[in-house]
This record gives structure tokens, C-alpha cells and sequence, in this order.
């Protein structure tokens, strides 16, 4: 503790969870430390339970550990729901109001989590009847438990802005609790200071308020507390850093990628990106010449935002859209006529828990096979898949040059876990993106008759924006000739589809393997990980951590499933004597579609289907049971709260 | 050197039945298109599916012949892409007020300046005869094995309440009306509706050109046919907004008309508004450059293919150190 901390604060949604949480990480940004932070709430405006962690170190970081060195709380559940997780050596911040609670009255409190609560109280032998009963067990196990009188300190900060009526300022108190976490960790006060007027911006009362509040809390803990037993120091850094949740490095990606009409029906966890979008929307230039803007159009349901991106593209503007499982369901038909008419239009898609509405704020990673497969019949399409949030950049603006080089769409799938966690990274590079718009004409290119659909080794037509003067041809959704007129004629199907399929074997054959794929660790360990998307970064420290054990083992991140570099993956695994799959699925979706191309089959499989991230922790735990030759077949993790 | 409504004509073979209404529609089309002088890659026309679905195919002009239902949404966004392209929108009864109503009510809210024609026969023409969402309660046409248990929706009506601000109706066999109405739709500046009864001669065989034209109605005096179609123009009926407080009013004497059917059938301009802002304006209201400088016709890269958009303000909003 000390260089790598997990600070924690829980209370009901509509109570400041974030707002305290943004500013705990920011302060760490601030003073040099790296973070990284994890949103967790409940599909509620108001009042159901709500956390975030923030975990900060020296070291750059992109995991979660199942552990909670502070645990900072708003509500009687949070104490509840969470205390277990706190290490000896931890502290716990609460209200002495809150003691006196008994557990069984906590109303939001179901009973599917009693059965689960009780069974560890059970086991532990233990029948705590109060908050402060459950406390003074936690407190056993060398936990220091921070009990202050929340109203009375709360009663301070109004007499000192002037503020009587207590309900106005109740909201403070997450700010209070931040001051407490300082205080006890003794962290210096400035750069809370700092986060609070970077994050309250041009509302000085606010600032003002909140800067009381954090200073009454800080200086609360400084007196009554003994201090956490190390200090959270801060660290010299010239690095330029900055913090962001990856919905907002997607809008980033899109914007310097070229995206200029971005379509969206508002869903969890997608909406963000489009909102940020839409608040960015005005360009700024980079050298010469206007940049433009980025129209974002909120439409009535997905199928109009994809269908409206589409009819977009025909225009030869760069157009996406961007939604979650629920939302891409609807979207099958629309995707079936861009990958028919050869529109390049980029989906972002956000899994959550699915099926159905699932666990509509939570984490997931189900829906790799749906992004390969969705809509009937055969045609091309690209599906990319981001580990992490500068990943999250770097492809949204990349997914459009594979959309126009091959003219198909693109799937960027994204997840719950990367569209909320927040990191703090070296600044991107905009200078590393580049556009390729593939075969794009202009009027100026056009000699002769031109065919929208002209059969090519390559598969893939010269392509004209609709409405290029001097130009005529059609779209289509039904089978069609080179000119796009629809025809029923057999051998016009049989080459029209060919062609198309052309697109995905060119599109194999061409995009290098560097792009779709990332390596870890050492070729000859004998143990190889396949996995994709957001468990990344989890994978990377849990190996760290094997390594520390002496442990050889490599890491094979596939960033492109679809078209999947076979012959590369074929090469890695037959290393390996020890192949494990890591996925948030239940079936493996990776490592079946891994086995139907390669004919390989994992040994292992790590899986979590629980709605929430995994951790480094139970990755690690998991690897060495596999290594060890101890482990069952499928591991199935279950942390998470 | 002038258009013609032939400059308009693709090559593909027309395979609509032999006296599909939709022929009137295509003509009256490619006249308004030859009269309004827009060049044939200036107009982009647009359908779902079903036997309208196929008026592109027989267009000279750039067709986009999308899914059932969703024309609407692929139309908007060509418009908003590139505001330069006339925008011709064809939809069939069921595909726009059946499978595509949502996007019908949300298209009118939007007002975006584009021309949607709805060729309404009553019927699934292309999938052998079912009762299509526009045809009346009870009406049992030949295909269908009992009377047609839904009330039908009204088109005219639905787009009064649902912000289409130009609401118009023809007729296929009256090329000259159906010409001009379609004229007046294209200069309007926002969404205007065209709905065009028009008879399946094949499935319909309830609401056919004989019954527009009142053959089982003969004027006892005359001897001659009392047709079911009126124009509103001759009756002193003007639509037209001038100015804000008219909205209501005119809108409810739009209503008024648009309810009547059966023995006395309007068709003309029931409603006209352009003081309501089109899409494009309100984009414009905060993206100033938006008329000049389209999506479309924005430049989002240098020769090198490095991109022109800088995020470095952005990723300085973003920074905590250094």
C-alpha cells in the first residue's frame, strides 16, 4: 500500500459517487500518480446502489484488483455490500448515524443478496445484526474503521457559507468524505483543490462550497485520526498525461478519423460517446483550411440511426453510428443492405450483459459471434476489437479506412467495462492517425461509362458519391448488376456474390497481421492466453504478477476476429502446451471460432459472465490453478459486487 | 438545352402490371423533374419495398432502392450529407404507415426539405393482396379471405399532427394534377407529403378507377358518372400559411378535408407552412458553415492522408499533467 492504492466510494445513485470519485482520481492525476478508475451503477436514475473504484499507483495501470484499500461510503448498504472487500491494513470512512442501522432494514438490500451475504457470515460464524455489529467484525481483521458524525460537520460547512437550510447542501458530504480520505492518507490538499475547480469549472459558488466542504473533511481527519499507517505520496512526472473514459477516446478517434455524421438512439453505455460528440461538434483545424463539423443526429430507434448513417455514406461522407447489443439487434436489417451496396459505414458497439435487456448497465463481452453474424445471408464485414481505451482511439479512427478501403461496414466492438473505466495514459498522438479512403473518385476521375458495381481482381469497384454530376447508377438491396440495376439472373448472383466475398479475402490478404493482433510476453513460455477486448488489460498484470512467481506464459490479443489471421494463430498455438481462453462469455465465442478456422482447441477456459470486469486477482488465481494442473476445464470468476 | 420527361427514363424493363397507377406516378415524376429543370444527377431518388419500391430502377437519375419501412431514415441521411441533392422519397402504403410508421411520425418532426410520395393502393400489391394499413375497416378487397378487421390510418392526417408542413394529395390517373402537386412538393422548403391513390388492378378490386371516377354513381340528369374526386382549389380551399397565428387554424380545416372519403374525395394542397424551420436550419443555427460546408463536401484529409480535424484542444481538456 502506499505505491498502489484502491480507493473506493459507494453510496446511491444521485449521491455524488462520481462526482467525489472524478475528483479523487483527478487529485492522484494530478500529483503524478497513474489511475485507473471503474464506474459500477444500477439501470436507476435515483437511489439504487452505486460505486466506483479508483485505484492509483507509480506504475501505469489498466486492471482492478478484488481488493479495496479505502472504502469511503455515503449509505448504511455500501458499508454492507462492500466492507469484506476491504484489506487488513485498510480503513473503512462512515457515519456514526450509520451504526446504529440494523442490516436486515436496509430496503434496497435484496433478498437474492441475503442469500449470498448470509452464507458468508455463516461461514465466517458471525451474526451481526447492525451496521456497527458488522463493523466491529471488519474491524477484527485489522480493518480501521473511520466513523465521523456526518450532520455535524455537514451543520459546520452551512454555517461557514451561510447556508441554513441543510437539505440545499446535503450532497456535499461526498466531497466531506474526499477531504477524510486525504486526510487520513495525507495527500496534498492542492490538487483536490485543483480537481474540484477543474471539475465545477465557471461556477465559483459551487467551487467555493465544495472547497469548504473538502477542507472541514481533510482537517476533521487530520485531528481525530491517527492516519492510515502510510502516505499517499505524490510523484514528479513531466509526462504529459491525460484522464478519459473510453466512450470519450472513441468520440476522439471518430472526430480526427474524419467522422462527420455520427447517428445514435440513446443507450446505455453508448450514449455518452454521441452526447460528447455532439457537445464537441465544431472543428477545429489542424494547418490549413476549415475542418467543418460533425453533424449528430439523434434518431427514433436503430434502425433509422444505422439506416440514416448509411444513406449518409451513398453521399461519400465518413458516417457511423453508435449503440449497444439491444440497439444492434435492431440494426441487423440496416447492416444487411450497407454489406450488400458496399456502403462503408462504421458501427460502434458497446456489449453490456445480454441477451435481451440483460443487465443493462453492467459488463459484458457476448456478443462476438452476433457481431460476425448478424443479418441474413453472406457478405464482407470487418469486426475490430479494442483492449483498451487508448485502443479505443486509435481504432475508431482506423475503422473508417477499413470501411472505405473494402467498402463494407465495419463492427468496432467496444464493451461496458472500456466505455466506463477511465486511465489516465500518455497523451495520445493525433499525428499517428491516418486516413485511407480507399478507392474514393471524384467527378474529375470519370471517363466513359462508370459502374458502381464493376467486377474487380480485387473485388472491390471504384466507388462515387451519390450525386456526382454527369453520373448516373443505382442501389439496391435486391441482387443487382454492375450498374446496380436488380436483376434475378443466375450467373450475375453467382459473380455478384463472389465479388463481394472477393472484398474479404483481399481484405485478409492485405491488412498486416501487426494490426490484428497484439503479442505478449515470451514466445517459448509453454502456457499461451487467447483472448479480446477489455480483459487486456487484467491479462497483462495478472501475468506480471505470474512473472514475479518465476512463470512463463504469453498473451495473443486478437484485435481483428473477423477476418481472423489464421495462419498466425495457428503458429502460436501450436507452441503452446497449455492454450486458455479468457473471455466475459459463457461459451468462448473467441476460442470457437479460433478452433473453426484453425481446427485447434483450447485446453482451458476462464470465463465471467456476472456482469462485471475481471480482475487481475482472479485472472491470476485462475492461470496458476492451470499451470499448477489443478485447474477444471472451464473456470468460471465471480468477483464483482 | 431543355430536359424531357425522356431524360428521366432509364433503360430497365417496367414490369409493373398492365394499368399499374404506379405508371401515372413515374410519368408525372419525370414531367415534374423535365419542367422543374433539375439535371438527372442533381436528384436522388429513394424507395422501400414493394411495387413502388421499384420507381428508381426506371429513373434516369441516382436511385437508391433501400429496405421496407426504413426509406425515410436512408433519404434524411443523403439529404443532411450533401443539402445540394434533390431528394425524391417513393413509399408504398404498407411500407410507409405499416412497417415504416415510426420513421413517418419522426420524419415529419424533423422537417427535413424533401418530397415524399406514398402510393396508396390499399393493398400489398407484390406479396399477392393483403389489406395494406391504409385501407377502411370492413373493406374486403379480392385477395383476402374475410373483410379487413383494422381501420385503416389516414396519411394526411397522421402528417398534420406530426409536423410535415406541406400535405398534399393526388391521383395516378390525373397526370397533370399529380405533375404540378408534385412540382409545388419539391419547392417547398420542408417535408412534403404527396399521398397518391392510385388503383391495384390487380387486388383491389374495391377502390378502382371505375369507383374514382363514379360509375356506380350516374347523375340521373346527365347520364354521366359522379366522380368521387374533387379539387380543393375549386372549391376556394387555401392551405397556404402566412403567418404564425394561421397554424391552427389552417391545420384543423386541413383535418377537416383530409377526413373526408367515400362520396366526396378531395385532392390538392390540403396544408402548406414554410414559416416552420426546416432541419437544415436548425443544424445551421449551430453549426454556421453547415449550407456552405456540408458533411458531404467536407474535407477531412491532406494529401499525405494525415487528417485535417486537429483534437489537440480537445485532448487538452483532457490533460492532468504536464
Amino acid at each position: 500500500m502506499g505505491d498502489d492504492f484502491i480507493w473506493m466510494a459507494g453510496g446511491p445513485q444521485g449521491s455524488g459517487v462520481d462526482s467525489s470519485a472524478n475528483i479523487f482520481a483527478r487529485a492522484c492525476c494530478y500529483g503524478g500518480l497513474h489511475v485507473y478508475g471503474k464506474r459500477e451503477y444500477s439501470s436507476n436514475i435515483k437511489g439504487l446502489h452505486s460505486y466506483f473504484h479508483i485505484r492509483v499507483s507509480r506504475k501505469e495501470i489498466g486492471a482492478l484488483h478484488d481488493h479495496v484499500d479505502m472504502l469511503c461510503t455515503f449509505d448504511a448498504e455500501s458499508v454492507v455490500r462492500h466492507a469484506w472487500e476491504v484489506v487488513p491494513g485498510g480503513g473503512i470512512i462512515c457515519d456514526t448515524d450509520m451504526l446504529g442501522t440494523k442490516i436486515s432494514g436496509i430496503p434496497s438490500l435484496s433478498s437474492s443478496f441475503f442469500e449470498e451475504f448470509n452464507k458468508t457470515l455463516d461461514k465466517k460464524g458471525i451474526h451481526p445484526r447492525t451496521v456497527g455489529d458488522l463493523l466491529s467484525e471488519v474491524k477484527k481483521n485489522n480493518v480501521r474503521i473511520y466513523a465521523l458524525p456526518y450532520l455535524e460537520i455537514l451543520k459546520e460547512v452551512g454555517k461557514e457559507i451561510g447556508e441554513e437550510q441543510l437539505s440545499r447542501i446535503t450532497r456535499i458530504i461526498n466531497v466531506i468524505t474526499l477531504g477524510v480520505s486525504f486526510g487520513i492518507v495525507n495527500y496534498e490538499q492542492k490538487y483536490a483543490e485543483k480537481a474540484i475547480k477543474m471539475i465545477f469549472g465557471k461556477k465559483p459558488d459551487i467551487i467555493s462550497t465544495n472547497l469548504v466542504a473538502l477542507n472541514k473533511g481533510y482537517d476533521y481527519a487530520r485531528n481525530n485520526f491517527k492516519g492510515a499507517g502510510f502516505e499517499l505520496q505524490t510523484v514528479e512526472t513531466n509526462e504529459e498525461r491525460i484522464f478519459l473514459q473510453g466512450t470519450q477516446a472513441v468520440a476522439l478517434g471518430k472526430l480526427a478519423g474524419g467522422c462527420r455524421i455520427q447517428t445514435y438512439y440513446p443507450i446505455t453505455p453508448a450514449g455518452d460517446e454521441s452526447e460528447y460528440l455532439e457537445e464537441k461538434q465544431i472543428l477545429e483545424p489542424e494547418g490549413k483550411g476549415p475542418a467543418g463539423a460533425i453533424i449528430v443526429i439523434q434518431t427514433e430507434d436503430e434502425i433509422a440511426a444505422i439506416t440514416m448513417a448509411t444513406g449518409a455514406a451513398l453521399t461519400g461522407v465518413r458516417a457511423a453510428t453508435s449503440t449497444s447489443g439491444p440497439g444492434f439487434s435492431l440494426m441487423a436489417e440496416g447492416l444487411g443492405w450497407a454489406g450488400m451496396n458496399e456502403v462503408p459505414v462504421v458501427v460502434n458497439y458497446y456489449q453490456r450483459s445480454a441477451p435481451s435487456t440483460g443487465l443493462p448497465t453492467r459488463h459484458g463481452q457476448d456478443d462476438l459471434r452476433f457481431a460476425i453474424h448478424a443479418s441474413h445471408g453472406e457478405f464482407p464485414r470487418i469486426v475490430l476489437c479494442s483492449g483498451d481505451i487508448e485502443e479505443c482511439f486509435y481504432d475508431a479512427a482506423q475503422a473508417f479506412n477499413y470501411a472505405e478501403r473494402y467498402q463494407t461496414p465495419v463492427i468496432h466492438l467496444i464493451d461496458k467495462a472500456l466505455a466506463n473505466s477511465n486511465k489516465s495514459y500518455k497523451t495520445f498522438d493525433p499525428g499517428r492517425v491516418r486516413i485511407d479512403r480507399g478507392q474514393l473518385l471524384t467527378e474529375a476521375d470519370i471517363s466513359g461509362t462508370y459502374q458502381r458495381f464493376k467486377f474487380t481482381d480485387s473485388g472491390i469497384s471504384p466507388r462515387l458519391p451519390i450525386g456526382t454530376p454527369g453520373v448516373i447508377f443505382w442501389y439496391t438491396g435486391n441482387e443487382h448488376t454492375e450498374s446496380g440495376q436488380k436483376t434475378e439472373e443466375p450467373m450475375m448472383r453467382t459473380r455478384m456474390v463472389a465479388k463481394r466475398m472477393k472484398k474479404l479475402e483481399t481484405s485478409d490478404h492485405e491488412i498486416p497481421v501487426e494490426e490484428r493482433v497484439n503479442f505478449f510476453g515470451d514466445e517459448d513460455a509453454p502456457v499461451t492466453i487467447v483472448s479480446w477486448g477489455s480483459p487486456k488489460g487484467a491479462i497483462l498484470e495478472a501475468m506480471d504478477m505470474l512473472r514475479r512467481d518465476g512463470r512463463k506464459i504469453n498473451f495473443l490479443q486478437v484485435r481483428i476476429p473477423h477476418p481472423l489471421p489464421k495462419d498466425y494463430i495457428e503458429k502460436v498455438l501450436n507452441r503452446a502446451t497449455k492454450k486458455i481462453a479468457v473471455e466475459g462469455n459463457y461459451s468462448g465465442q473467441l476460442a470457437g471460432i479460433i478452433r473453426e478456422k484453425t481446427g485447434i482447441p483450447m485446453d482451458y477456459f476462464i470465463l465471467k459472465w456476472n456482469g462485471r470486469p475481471m480482475s487481475a486477482d482472479e485472472i491470476y488465481e485462475a492461470l496458476l490453478l492451470i499451470m499448477q494442473d489443478k485447474a477444471q476445464t472451464r473456470q468460471v470468476l465471480t468477483g464483482g459486487s | 438545352m431543355a430536359l424531357k420527361p425522356a431524360d428521366y427514363r432509364s433503360n430497365a424493363f417496367n414490369d409493373w402490371c398492365p394499368g399499374c397507377g404506379n405508371f401515372g406516378i413515374l410519368a408525372s415524376l419525370q414531367m415534374a423533374l423535365a419542367e422543374l429543370e433539375l439535371q438527372p444527377s442533381r436528384v436522388a431518388v429513394f424507395s422501400g419495398i414493394g411495387c413502388h419500391g421499384k420507381t428508381p430502377h426506371f429513373m434516369n437519375a441516382y436511385g437508391v432502392h433501400t429496405l421496407h419501412g426504413r426509406v425515410l431514415p436512408f433519404a434524411t441521411g443523403a439529404k443532411l450529407a450533401n443539402p445540394e441533392l434533390e431528394v425524391i422519397v417513393h413509399g408504398g402504403d404498407g411500407d410507409g404507415l405499416g412497417i415504416g410508421a415510426g420513421h413517418f411520425v419522426n420524419t415529419g418532426r424533423r422537417n427535413v426539405d424533401m418530397t415524399y410520395i406514398i402510393h396508396d393502393n390499399g393493398v400489398y400489391g407484390l406479396t399477392k393482396g393483403q389489406a395494406s394499413p391504409t385501407l377502411k375497416l370492413g373493406v374486403k378487397t379480392k385477395a383476402l379471405p374475410k373483410p379487413n378487421i383494422n381501420e385503416g390510418v389516414n396519411p394526411l392526417t397522421l402528417a398534420l399532427v406530426t409536423g410535415y408542413t406541406f400535405v398534399a394529395r393526388s391521383y395516378c390517373y390525373d397526370v397533370g394534377h399529380l405533375k404540378e402537386t408534385i412540382k409545388k412538393a419539391i419547392k417547398h422548403e420542408g417535408m412534403a407529403l404527396v399521398v397518391v391513390q392510385q388503383w391495384c388492378p390487380t387486388y383491389n378490386d374495391v377502390n378502382t378507377k371505375g369507383w374514382y371516377n363514379g360509375e356506380d354513381r350516374i347523375d340521373p340528369v346527365t347520364g354521366k358518372p359522379v366522380p368521387r374526386l374533387y379539387r380543393l382549389e375549386e372549391t376556394g380551399y387555401d392551405g397556404i400559411v402566412r403567418n404564425p397565428e394561421e397554424t391552427i387554424p389552417k391545420t384543423l380545416a386541413a383535418l377537416a378535408r383530409a377526413y373526408e372519403w367515400g362520396d366526396r374525395i378531395p385532392i390538392g394542397v390540403f396544408y402548406q407552412n414554410e414559416l416552420v424551420s426546416t432541419y437544415q436550419e436548425r443544424i445551421s443555427q449551430t453549426v454556421a458553415d453547415y449550407p456552405g460546408y456540408p458533411p458531404a463536401k467536407q474535407v477531412i484529409t491532406d494529401e499525405h492522408g494525415k487528417p485535417v480535424t486537429g483534437i489537440r484542444k480537445l485532448l487538452d481538456e483532457l490533460k492532468v499533467t504536464g
